[in-house]
Formats: structure tokens, C-alpha cells, sequence
């Protein structure tokens, strides 16, 4: 019982099918609370897709079908009976390429408050405040909050979308190789921002970038082919890893 | 053998320039003969007569008078009715298309919308006579229904098809990036809708209503049989009006060539065009900008 406590997400058996493709061959993997977990694999191998299954995000797919289970706070993610919009308030996510609304700075983080019915005008600039000072960008911008989104560097913009995730205080946050897009001096910012935002949020990353998976993952797990190779703890991962799949991959024989 | 290749490749880079060029010439050719014929009419006339409210009667025996005024109001009317009515109707379709209906429907609905462009328009004219004309009659107690809001119905049908087809590529113009954003943030597909993609679409929206007015302006068969062809100043919807480009066509064909009349009309016809081709100008300015920022 103490061991499910520390998992915030229990992934079980999980296959995903696109069309007639089998893409995700049951994978099993639960997320400990409060930690930054790395996905880790090759081009193709379906971390993306076990990313996006998580917050039901191919609910807007027709062709993508689902088995096995997720389990949430007692609920199988995967029920159609279970409320996409509860799940999404609960589990945030971050995209690949920064993606703010052609809104404010301000409009951006404030967003999804005000979707979830919060009115008090003064509790909502102090939440965009706090969420943006948690992303590091509050120095930045605090001086024109109404300025355009699209204005900000893709860096900036990177970590608005991170503010944007955090104001409505999710208790997972899903990235999809956030940093991609990102030259190294704003990637660092975004890894240092993660760091501190371990605290308060489970974090699971998608990165092609091993280093960077290294640097910031307390956990690791392989994804190859749609099946999962190994998970474990990041340092035992990189130093000893079980498996000669695991082993050739991070020393760049293939991938 | 060189020789030839080289013919034949200067060939058709000269001729594709050529007809590159061939449509400004058009363009000016039709300007220069409007505006040199249109000019007379304000020398004759003056400007302050034709902008008035002035009788439109310029075959009157002793004094003929040239008020464009109330023909203006005809084709206002008309116009704007058309776009009050189709601009929210067309917005809408695009809307459903594009992300509520289902891929199938889709499929079937928006080539059935553009087909409606197909239909001619003395077609819809006959239309307007017989079904539309009664239809408001009766419902609003009228000795005829062939007047203005006749007139804007059938031309809202006609901008129709223009303006779902271009509003519907906009909405599917807008970055899917930005959608799957609002719903990982919690946002239903209706708040999402109104809060994420309509905001980031109405420049191109506004575009596609534009190019629906400029259809909507230059319409002439439709309206000509539709609106009564009344010369009378309007003054409701349900007035019988004439537009500019129905007096242009009723009245060129029996016009005495070299009258005042015969100018007055090419100036008719020029003020159709700079209205027509400043509307488009606008909708093309909006539209490439739009094009820019979506890189």
C-alpha cells in the first residue's frame, strides 16, 4: 500500500494502435511522486504517443485506439466515462514547439484559471505572478505583461507555456521534448526551472537530448520499438545499464 | 539545334511575361475607357447633381436629372443586407465545417456549398420572382415582394459559397498546436472554439467577407430582376430599389451614343469599379498579412 502511495501514475499493459499499426506493445511503468522521469528512445519508438495517452490527447484522433490502463487518483485515464477535461486539469502538458495563444502575456497564464471558473481578479494576478515567477520568466516580463506572447523569444515562450501549465496547478506535468526547439542557453533555463519545479509536480520529459536526461532525470525509461526496455534510476541507467539494447543506445551505436 | 532550343526557350519566357502583362493592361484598358467617357459626365453634370439625392431621370424630356444618390442606396442596401445576412450564416457553416462536422459530412457539405456558386444568376433571379418575391409578400403583408430585403437575400446566397470556402480554409489555417494547448489546459471544445480559434482567425474572417461583399456588389441579373426597379429614393428594406449595376445594364443597350446619359452611365460604372476594386484591394491587403504572420 505504501509503494502505490509514492506512484502518482500507474501505467498498465498500455498498447496503442494508429490504424492498423501497433505502436505502444503493452507498456507498464509507474510514475513516483514528486521526481522527474526521462523517455527516453529513438525516432518512432512511441514516446510521444505514451506521452499524449496519458492526458488523452488522442481523443481528438479518431484512428488511435487504446488498451490496458492508466490509474490517476483511483481512475482509469482510459475509461471514456472518466472526463477528458478532469484528467487535463489534473495532468498539464507542455509541447514540443512553444505554442502561446496569439493573447498577452498575462492572458496566456491566466487562461486556464479562468476556464476553470476562478473570477477574483486579484487572486488571478497573483497566481499569473507566482506562475511565472516558478518559470523564471517573471524578471523578464514583469514589466509588460500586456505585450503580445508571440513577441517573446522561443525560449520565453517555451517557459510561458510552462507558467501557463503550472498556474493551474496540475499534479503532473507531461513535456514533449520542450527543449527541441530551444538554443542551449534557454534550454538551460528551462532544465533549471524543471529542477525547482520538482517540489511540487511529478515531471515526465520526453527527450531526444540524452545529456539533458542525464542532467535532470531522477528516473529513466527506455522506449524502443514500442516496448519498454528498461527503467530504473537514472544514474544506475547510464552507468550500468541492464540491458545490451540499453547499453548501445546511450552509447550512440544506433538511434 | 541550338539555335531552336534557344528560340523556343526565349519563346516562352517572352509569351508567359506577356500574358503576365496582358491582365494589368486589361485592367487599365477598362479604367482609362471608364474614366475618360465617366469624366464627360461630370463636366456635363457636375458632381454635386450626380452625387445627390436627385431624381434618377435622365430620359425626361425637359429636364433631365442624373441623382445617383438613390441608386447608390439600392446597391447599400442590398449589399449590406446580403453581408448581414450571409456573413454570420457563412462564418458559422465555416465554423461547422471545419470543427464540429464529422470528416464524411464535411466531405459531402462544403463541395455542395461551392456548387451554389454554379448557379447562374439569372437563375436566382427567377428565383427571387417567383418563390422569394411571394414568400416575403405574404409574410409581410406587401402589394409585391420584389424589393431590397428580396433583393439582399438572394445576393446573400450568392456570396455565400465565397465566403464559407474562404473562411473555412482559415479556420483549418489555424495551428492545431494551438487547439491541443486549450485542451491540455482543461478547456472544452466550445471554450477552446470561442477563446482560442475564433480570436486567431478574425482577420482572415473579415478578408472573406470583404471578397463576399465585393461578389455581392458587382451582382447585376439577380438583383435587376429581383428588386422592382423602382428609381425612387428607398426607404426601407422593403422598398423597391435599383442598383447601380442593374441601371447600367437596363439603360446601355437603348442609350443614344454621345448623350449625357450615354457618359452618365460610364460614370455609373466607374464608381462600381473603384467601390469593387478598393474592397478587393482592402480583403487582398488583409489576407497577405494574414499569410505573413502565419509564418
Amino acid at each position: 500500500m505504501a509503494m502505490e502511495e509514492q506512484h502518482c501514475l500507474q501505467i498498465e499493459k498500455l498498447h496503442v494502435y494508429a490504424g492498423a499499426k501497433h505502436i505502444l506493445k503493452g507498456i507498464s511503468l509507474n510514475l513516483p511522486r514528486h521526481q522527474i522521469i526521462a523517455l527516453i528512445g529513438p525516432s518512432g519508438c512511441g514516446k510521444t504517443m505514451l506521452l499524449r495517452s496519458i492526458n488523452r490527447m488522442h481523443d481528438l484522433d479518431p484512428n488511435i485506439r487504446l488498451q490496458g490502463s492508466i490509474l490517476f487518483k483511483g481512475r482509469n485515464i482510459l475509461d471514456p466515462r472518466v472526463d477528458p477535461v478532469w484528467i487535463r486539469r489534473h495532468i498539464g502538458m507542455v509541447f514540443q514547439k512553444p505554442n502561446p495563444f496569439a493573447k498577452s502575456i498575462f492572458e496566456n497564464v491566466a487562461y486556464g484559471l479562468k476556464i476553470n471558473g476562478l473570477k477574483d481578479k486579484a487572486r488571478i494576478r497573483a497566481i499569473v505572478e507566482e506562475s511565472l515567477r516558478r518559470s523564471y520568466l517573471w524578471e523578464e516580463v514583469k514589466d509588460e505583461l500586456d505585450k503580445s506572447a508571440l513577441e517573446l523569444s522561443g525560449g520565453q515562450q517555451q517557459r510561458l507555456c510552462l507558467a501557463r501549465a503550472i498556474a493551474v496547478s496540475p499534479e503532473v506535468i507531461l513535456l514533449d521534448e520542450p527543449c527541441s526547439a530551444l538554443d542551449p542557453i534557454s534550454t538551460a533555463k528551462v532544465e533549471e526551472t524543471l529542477l525547482s519545479l520538482r517540489q511540487m509536480f511529478t515531471i515526465l520529459i520526453v527527450t531526444h537530448n540524452l545529456q539533458q536526461a542525464r542532467r535532470i532525470s531522477d528516473y529513466t525509461a527506455f522506449l524502443y520499438l514500442g516496448e519498454l526496455v528498461e527503467y530504473g534510476p537514472t544514474a544506475q541507467m547510464f552507468e550500468q545499464p541492464q540491458q545490451e539494447l540499453t547499453y548501445n543506445y546511450l552509447h550512440g551505436r544506433f538511434g | 539545334m541550338k539555335a531552336r532550343r534557344r528560340f523556343w526557350n526565349q519563346f516562352f519566357e517572352k509569351s508567359l511575361t506577356a500574358s503576365a502583362f496582358i491582365s494589368i493592361a486589361i485592367l487599365l484598358g477598362i479604367f482609362i475607357l471608364l474614366a475618360t467617357n465617366g469624366w464627360k459626365a461630370f463636366q456635363d453634370v457636375g458632381l454635386e447633381e450626380f452625387l445627390s439625392l436627385e431624381r434618377w431621370n435622365p430620359s425626361a424630356y425637359d429636364t433631365p436629372s442624373y441623382g445617383l444618390g438613390a441608386l447608390l442606396l439600392g446597391t447599400a442596401l442590398t449589399t449590406l443586407g446580403a453581408i448581414a445576412i450571409a456573413a454570420p450564416l457563412g462564418v458559422g457553416m465555416a465554423f461547422f465545417l471545419a470543427e464540429i462536422a464529422p470528416v464524411r459530412l464535411r466531405n459531402v457539405l462544403k463541395p455542395a456549398v461551392e456548387l451554389m456558386a454554379a448557379v447562374p444568376s439569372v437563375v436566382m433571379g427567377f428565383a427571387g420572382i417567383v418563390v422569394v418575391g411571394p414568400f416575403l409578400a405574404q409574410l409581410f403583408g406587401l402589394p409585391n415582394g420584389l424589393n431590397a430585403l428580396n433583393g439582399a437575400i438572394l445576393l446573400a446566397f450568392m456570396a455565400l459559397p465565397t465566403i464559407v470556402s474562404v473562411s473555412e480554409d482559415v479556420v483549418q489555417a489555424v495551428p492545431r498546436t494551438y487547439k491541443e494547448a486549450s485542451y491540455a489546459l482543461g478547456a472544452n471544445r466550445w471554450e477552446t472554439l470561442v477563446q482560442v480559434t475564433l480570436p486567431a482567425c478574425y482577420s482572415g474572417l473579415l478578408a472573406a467577407v470583404m471578397l463576399g461583399v465585393g461578389r455581392a456588389i458587382g451582382e447585376t441579373m439577380t438583383v435587376l430582376m429581383a428588386t422592382g426597379n423602382a428609381t425612387a429614393v428607398p426607404t426601407s428594406f422593403f422598398s423597391s430599389v435599383r442598383t447601380l449595376t442593374a441601371t447600367v445594364a437596363i439603360e446601355m443597350g437603348e442609350v443614344p451614343t454621345g448623350t449625357t446619359h450615354y457618359y452618365v452611365l460610364f460614370a455609373c460604372a466607374l464608381v462600381l469599379f473603384i467601390i469593387t476594386l478598393i474592397i478587393n484591394i482592402v480583403a487582398e491587403q488583409i489576407a497577405t498579412q494574414l499569410r505573413r504572420k502565419g509564418q
